[in-house]
Order: C-alpha cells, then structure tokens, then sequence
C-alpha cells in the first residue's frame, strides 16, 4: 500500500527495531510512516496498551485499541519472548540488522538481559540505540515511578497550566503530550545521529530524558526564572505571566469559546474593528465604540503606554470590549472568520474533531484513510504533520496485529 | 560581485562547533520567535552554521522577543529580550536590507553555499523579496526550503494569521485542557510554538537524510495546527471509527486517566499556598500501597477495590486523598510514595524543577552561554544526550548584525573596503 503521493519515504531503507512500550510508542510511528521498516517487538501476551481504551466500538480486544491504532501505523509486529534465551538471542541478530534501536524500559532493565548498548554495538557498531526514560538513564532520580501526570508535574508544563482561581488544582493537558514531546525529541536525536553516522561510519548511544524534555519546553515559565529569577503564575486559558493579564477567552452566542487574541495594536485595525461592528449593527451597543474611532485617528499607539495614558487605555480597551460584544452576538467560526479578515490572529476553539471536520484541514489533506482488510473497511486517520513533496509521509498500514509479521520478519532474518 | 565564485564548505572563522553532529549543514536562517528559531537552536546545538538573517533598517524586531521582558538588567533594546538569547544560542547574525538590490545578491550568494533555507513569515513574505522555492532552487538546485507558518500556504485559512495559542485552540490541544463543564484552562505558554519548532526541526533532518539517499532537494510546506492535529489522534479516532465526540457531559477533566484507566490520578493540594503534588495510581497493586500508606478506615471501603470503583466515584476519592495530602509538606510525600512505588510528584515550580533538582543539575540542563552583552546567562538546554557527538550550548544569541562582517568577509571574500561602503550604503 502506497500513501497519496506514492513512492518512497524519506527514511526508506532506514530499519528501526522497536520494543514495545507506551513511553516510545509514537517516536517510532513518526520514523515509521516517513518510510522506515519499524519492527515492533511485543511479549507473547501483547504489549499492555493494546488493552487502553477507546476501543473500536467499545468492544475491548487486542486488535481494537484505537490508542494503538494510531501509535503504531506503518510497523510490522513480532513476538519475541524476551524470557526465553533463544528469543533474545533472535532479538540481538535483528538488532544486528537494523539501524536504530528504540527502547523504553527502566534503566538496568536490558543489560540484565545482555540487551544493552554495550552489548549490541559490539556486532553493530553503526547501531543507533535510543532509550527513552521518565528522569534519563544516570541521574540520581532515574528509578523513580512515573506516568505522564507525573513527568509533566515535575517538569514544570502543569505549574504553567490551569485557572485563574488558584484554589483549583493547575492542569495538564490531554493526550500523552509528555510522551509525546519526549518521542519528539527522540526522533531529532536519531536523525541527527544517523546524518553523523553518515560522516563518522558510527553509531552511539542517545540518552533522552522525558523529565527534562518537559523541563526545557515551558517557554517563559523557564526563561523568566533563568534570567530575572521570576516566577510566572497560572492564568485562564492565557500565558503564566508575571502579572494578571487581560482575558483573552470569550463564549459566543453558540455556546463554544474563542481565543480573542491580542486587542488591535493598529489604527487602521481599529478602522476596520469599527467598520466590523457597523457591519453588524453593533455600534449603538458599545459605548465604547467612540474610542475605536478615536483609535482609527491616531498616526500610532503605543502600546507601553497602556495603564498609563488615559487615551491609549481607553483605546486598547474598546478593542476588547469589541472583540468580547461580537463574539457574544455571533457563532465562534464567524467570529474567527470575520476577525481574521481584519487582520486579527484569533481562533476558534475547536474540539479535536471539529478541526478534523475542517474545510481547511480536508483541503490539506489531514483526513487520510487507511485500510483495514481483515475488518473489511478502512477507517479516517489524521495525516501528515509536515507536508515533504519528495520522500513524502503516508501511512504505509494499519498498525499491526499481535505477531502478525513474526513469521515473515523471522524467514527474512533466517535468509541474512 | 566579489564573492567567490565557488561554494566553500568550510564554516567561516569562528564557528566554534563546526565538528558536532550537524558540522557539515549551513542553514540560512530567517526564522524567529519560538515556532521556527526552536528548529534551528537544535541544528546549531549539534554544530551546523546557523547563519540569522535580518534587517537592519528595523533592527530585526519582526522577531518582538529580541526586544522583550525578561532582561537581566535595566537596559533595553533588541539586543537585551532574554526569551531571543533562549532560542537562538550558537547562532551566527548578520543583516541584509533586502529592500535593495545589492543585499539581493549577497542573499543568492549564502544560499548558492547553504543547505537549507528556513523561516516561518506569513505566508509569501519571502516570495515577494523574490526568492520564492522556484528561484532558491534557480540558485541551489539540492536546496532544502522549510517555509512554517501557522495554517500553511494552501488552504482556506492560508492567509490568517496565528501564534501559540491559536495554533492551540484550532487544534483541539485547548479544548482538551482543563475541567468538565468550565471554560477551556488551555496552555499557559505555547506548547505548539515549542512542538511546532520540534516538528520544523524534524522535518529538515528528514529532507538531509533524504537529499544524502537522492541527492534531491525540496520545499517542504510546514503548519503548525497541522502538527498539532496529529498530536490528539486516538480522540479523533474515536470521532472516525465510534462516532464519539470530545463534547461530552463530564469531558475534558484532564487530570484524570480515562485511557489508560488509572484512579486515582489527579493533582492534590499540600500544604502552603499553592503547593501540589501529583499522584497516579496504575493499578490495583499501586492502590494498595496507597491505602496502606494512608492506613484509615475509608480506604477499606470495599468500592475502591477495583479500579472501575475507583474510577466511578473519583470524586469522592479525590476528595478524601485530597484532605490527606493537604496537611502534609509535598516534597516529603512525594519522596515517601516514590519509596513505596508509587508515581507521584511535586507540580514543580520554575525554581524547583531548574535550581533545586538534582537530576537536572547532573543533566548539565541549563547551560550558561555568552552573550555579547548581556553576559553570563543560562538558557533551555536539550533533554538528550547523543554519548559521542552530543549538543553544546555556549555562544549567546547573536546582537543585531554582530556576525555581518564576520560572515560576509569569510563565507563571502567581502573585503573590509567592501564592508565599510555596504554598511555606509545601508545594505547590510
């Protein structure tokens, strides 16, 4: 099966040997669907997330996670009992054919088992083996338990997060992103270490931390600390600042929220703010709407002297006030619609599935189907996060059934 | 023109990294901010020439952090924004006015020696200086060109604009954030400004490895909400195969674990102001131990044996867990729990997680670098450690045109006469 630009990936002829895990389950479909041969090594019982939920119509099985659907696409499936010595003695001669390794046990875990770097390098010297840990493999907190809730607060990313009412607990976001961000990361390292291997003929050894990778991604939360030694506090749906800032969140009249973005900072903004709300009929509604003008007259505002000149103030903030007025008469798309024809970056918030529906997502292509045979029908994934035009991503299969390419993987190996 | 002629592959004088693990890549670099200046920090991390191009008639504010709190002292201008020297370390700066025809030249003369031209304008901003991907590709035929801009340049919404938070709230990513039946917590800082970054980083190592297989270069057309799209997948499976939406009665309340099923899972309050811990509970066998370390009565409520009884009464649970961690200092609870195999962690303040843990001092997390100006200052190191061409972060993010000369001279053979006019001249 070929993607909607056929031929080959970017990584083609790159093979990646996977041991199953949740914590670099999404690195390896990233390599995967760029065109490398993912083998994805399970134990006999499955890897534990085949058994995380939603399942295709909330019928559990092996086969029917939908987590695992979209983290393993375009990878083949083996078992191999890693109990057993003649599995892991399949697991170093298939590691011996591949180019990158990708694991995600606790540290010690391999070497106890003569998987460690040490060990497979010896026969594959050009191995790059990536191991992926909640706090790295050396430090002094490399032991401890952790789930993404947990990496994420210790972190920092949760800190950043949350409600201006500070007796409700700060949050993380959904969707495994302190996994996720460490795969990220992981997947750099790889290609940075495969574009060296290409100069030096070596392979080596990538340590990534999952602690520090959401320790280093919190934007000004770490450089306000790093620089002036400040400490930013959460806020409503906007930056942790220094200082209370202006809501930026408004419902509209259908219910659903949008991002106002940041008030006109323009003269001929508030120009076409004020023709907006005329449009609209709008005007009489806002008595503010005499600053607008006023806004639209100036040869320039500056912004730094808000709080402090009374004009400017009473500018900046009619065009809030504007912004917040529109957004309670009209539906969150035409807010974001008719705010972006003015120049205004705001944005709808959308739930993961409307933007799926999106025009403007269809049109890039970010629904892409995929088939499932033995189901008899393919099912609409999302597509591709970067849109290469040679070596292009696609999704190459379905992720795999348990042992499903055991057999074909192990007469390949047979035949080396 | 007195540029030679050929391509030198050697990096000019002063590239103190040209031996890492990207020695042999020049990027000519026009991104900024965080989306697009995070991709090429990784690059000039491992040692590719990352050379900045600005203007020099605005003093390269389009990129606002140059001139933006915080500052490590009173002083203020483009060159002070602590959040630019954090994105942009062991980068080379120089400026180009590229209003005039001169600069054009000099600019068709870097990318003829560069591997890699990046940026993340709006869209068709580079296009109508007249180095569109058709005339890059005139100039470098295997030139690799990552334009990033927030909804793309195809597509309905191509000419409306975004940054962090928009890109956020388009995507899903907001939505998901925060407690069931309340306005959306979002992100407090761009998450996709740094993942955007990730992924512009991500694609260009992608397009090198595969202009090393074919020798073939391309353009390659970058969106952040695209990236972001892909970052909640198995919810909107959930929309294609079950029909389910994300709009749900009790939905989003993401400090719980609905898939995996953990419970309890949450962020519990301590003592002190603003003081939490989290804790996750696997399993049965992780809720054991938690109920044995509490040791009251409540916790042998026969409910609470199984993790569909956990989970169906969170609230009650939560509540009950909550007033025993609210008594108790975070980090001593934490380091019990983790004793007794339990995840759980402090929410870790900026000071906690970047001075005062020591997994991050052995990490070497925050490097210092040098900074023409300002000095001494640490910034975001990277989370990895590649054991034989790893990252190095030690030369600040350029002044405004600090490397002009410097480039100009030994990348291009501008002789110093040359330098001088083009500088009275207002090109460069």
């Amino acid at each position: 099966m070929s993607g909607p630009c056929g031929g080959e990936g970017a990584l083609a002829g790159l093979r990646v040997v996977e041991l199953a895990n949740e914590r670099c389950a999404w690195a390896g479909k990233l390599l995967a669907d760029m065109g490398a041969d993912v083998i994805l090594v399970e134990p006999p019982a499955g890897d534990a997330t085949r058994g995380w939920g939603p399942f295709l119509d909330d019928r559990p099985g092996p086969d029917r996670s939908l987590h695992w659907w979209h983290n393993h696409t375009s990878k083949r499936g083996i078992v191999l009992d890693l109990e057993q010595a003649a599995d892991r003695a399949t697991l170093r001669r298939l590691i011996a054919t591949a180019d990158v390794f990708l694991e995600a046990e606790p540290p010690g875990a391999l070497a106890a088992r003569d998987l460690d770097h040490p060990a497979l390098c010896q026969a594959n010297p050009r191995l790059v083996y990536c191991s992926i840990t909640p706090f790295g493999r050396s430090g002094p907190r490399k032991d401890e338990h952790a789930t993404d809730l947990t990496v994420l607060a210790a972190g920092g990313p949760v800190w950043m997060n949350g409600y201006d009412d500070h007796s409700l607990a700060p949050m993380r976001g959904l969707g495994n992103q302190g996994f996720q961000t460490g795969c990220h990361y992981a997947v750099m390292s790889i290609l940075t270490a495969i574009l060296w291997r290409g100069a030096s003929g070596e392979g080596q050894h990538i340590d990534v931390s999952l602690h520090a990778a959401a320790n280093v991604t919190t934007e000004a939360g770490s450089y306000h600390w790093l620089v002036a030694r400040e400490t930013v506090q959460r806020q409503t749906g906007r930056h942790a600042g220094m200082m209370v800032s202006m809501p930026s969140q408004q419902q509209c009249a259908d219910g659903r929220w949008v991002n106002t973005g940041f008030p006109p900072r323009k003269p001929e903004d508030y120009a076409k703010l004020l023709g907006w709300l005329r449009a609209l009929g709008l005007e009489k509604r806002l008595p503010e709407a005499v600053f607008l003008q006023l806004g639209a007259e100036q040869e320039s505002i500056d912004l730094s002297k808000i709080g402090l000149d009374d004009q400017v103030t009473a500018i900046f903030g009619a065009g809030r006030e504007a912004l917040v007025l529109i957004a309670q008469t009209v539906s969150a798309q035409a807010f974001f619609v008719g705010a972006q024809k003015i120049g205004l970056a705001v944005g709808a918030i959308l739930s993961p599935e409307e933007a799926y529906e999106d025009d403007h997502f269809k049109a890039r292509g970010m629904q892409v189907e995929v088939e499932h045979p033995e189901l008899g029908r393919s099912f609409r994934y999302p597509g591709a996060p970067y849109a290469l035009e040679k070596g292009a991503w696609r999704i190459a299969r379905r992720a795999p059934r348990l042992g499903e390419h055991t057999e074909e993987v192990l007469a390949e190996l047979g035949a080396n | 023109m007195t540029a030679t002629a050929t391509a030198s592959a050697s990096p000019p004088a002063g590239a103190p990294n040209g031996d890492g693990a990207l020695g042999r890549f020049r990027i000519c670099d026009f991104t900024g901010q965080l989306a697009g200046a995070g991709a090429t920090k990784w690059l000039a991390a491992f040692g590719a020439e990352v050379i900045r191009i600005e203007d020099p008639v605005t003093r390269g504010m389009w990129d606002v952090l140059r001139g933006m709190a915080p500052y490590v002292d009173e002083r203020r201008g483009p060159d002070f924004g602590g959040g630019f020297n954090n994105h942009n370390p062991e980068k080379f700066g120089i400026t180009l006015n590229l209003r005039t025809e001169r600069a054009k030249e000099l600019l068709v003369e870097i990318v003829k020696r560069s591997d890699v031209v990046s940026e993340n304008f709006s869209k068709g901003v580079l296009a109508r200086w007249g180095f569109d991907y058709a005339r890059l590709r005139a100039i470098k035929p295997d030139i690799i060109y990552v334009s990033n801009c927030g909804f793309g340049q195809r597509g309905p919404y191509s000419d409306y604009k975004t940054w962090g938070p928009i890109v956020q709230a388009m995507s899903g990513l907001t939505h998901l954030s925060g407690l069931a039946d309340r306005e959306p917590a979002g992100w407090g800082y761009s998450y996709m400004d740094h993942t955007g970054g990730m992924y512009m980083a991500i694609a260009i190592l992608l397009a090198l490895v595969h202009r090393e297989r074919t020798g073939e270069g391309q353009w390659i057309d970058m969106s952040c909400t695209d990236s972001a799209l892909t970052l909640t997948g198995t919810s909107i499976l959930d929309w294609t195969a079950n029909g389910r939406t994300t709009r749900r009665p009790g939905y989003p309340d993401s400090n719980h674990s609905e898939h995996p099923v953990m419970a309890p899972h949450a962020v519990y309050p301590c003592r002190g102001d603003d003081e939490w811990i989290a804790i996750a509970c696997r399993d049965d066998g992780d809720w054991q131990r938690l109920a044995t370390r509490i040791g009251d009565a409540w916790t042998r409520d026969a409910r609470w044996a199984s993790v569909e009884g956990r989970r169906a009464a969170q609230s009650e649970l939560d509540a009950k867990l909550a007033d025993w961690t609210r008594p108790q200092d975070k980090h001593a609870l934490a380091r019990t729990l983790q004793v007794d195999g339990i995840p759980a962690a402090i929410v870790a303040k900026p000071e906690e997680r970047i001075d005062r843990d020591e997994n991050t001092r052995a990490w070497d997390l925050f490097p210092t670098v040098t900074h023409a100006k300002m000095g001494r200052v640490r910034v975001d190191g990277m989370p990895v450690h590649l054991a034989k061409s790893d990252w190095r972060i030690e030369r600040g993010g350029p002044c405004v045109g600090e490397h002009t000369d410097l480039v100009l001279g030994r990348l291009l053979g501008l002789s110093t006469e040359e330098l001088v006019k083009l500088h009275a001249e207002g090109v460069i």
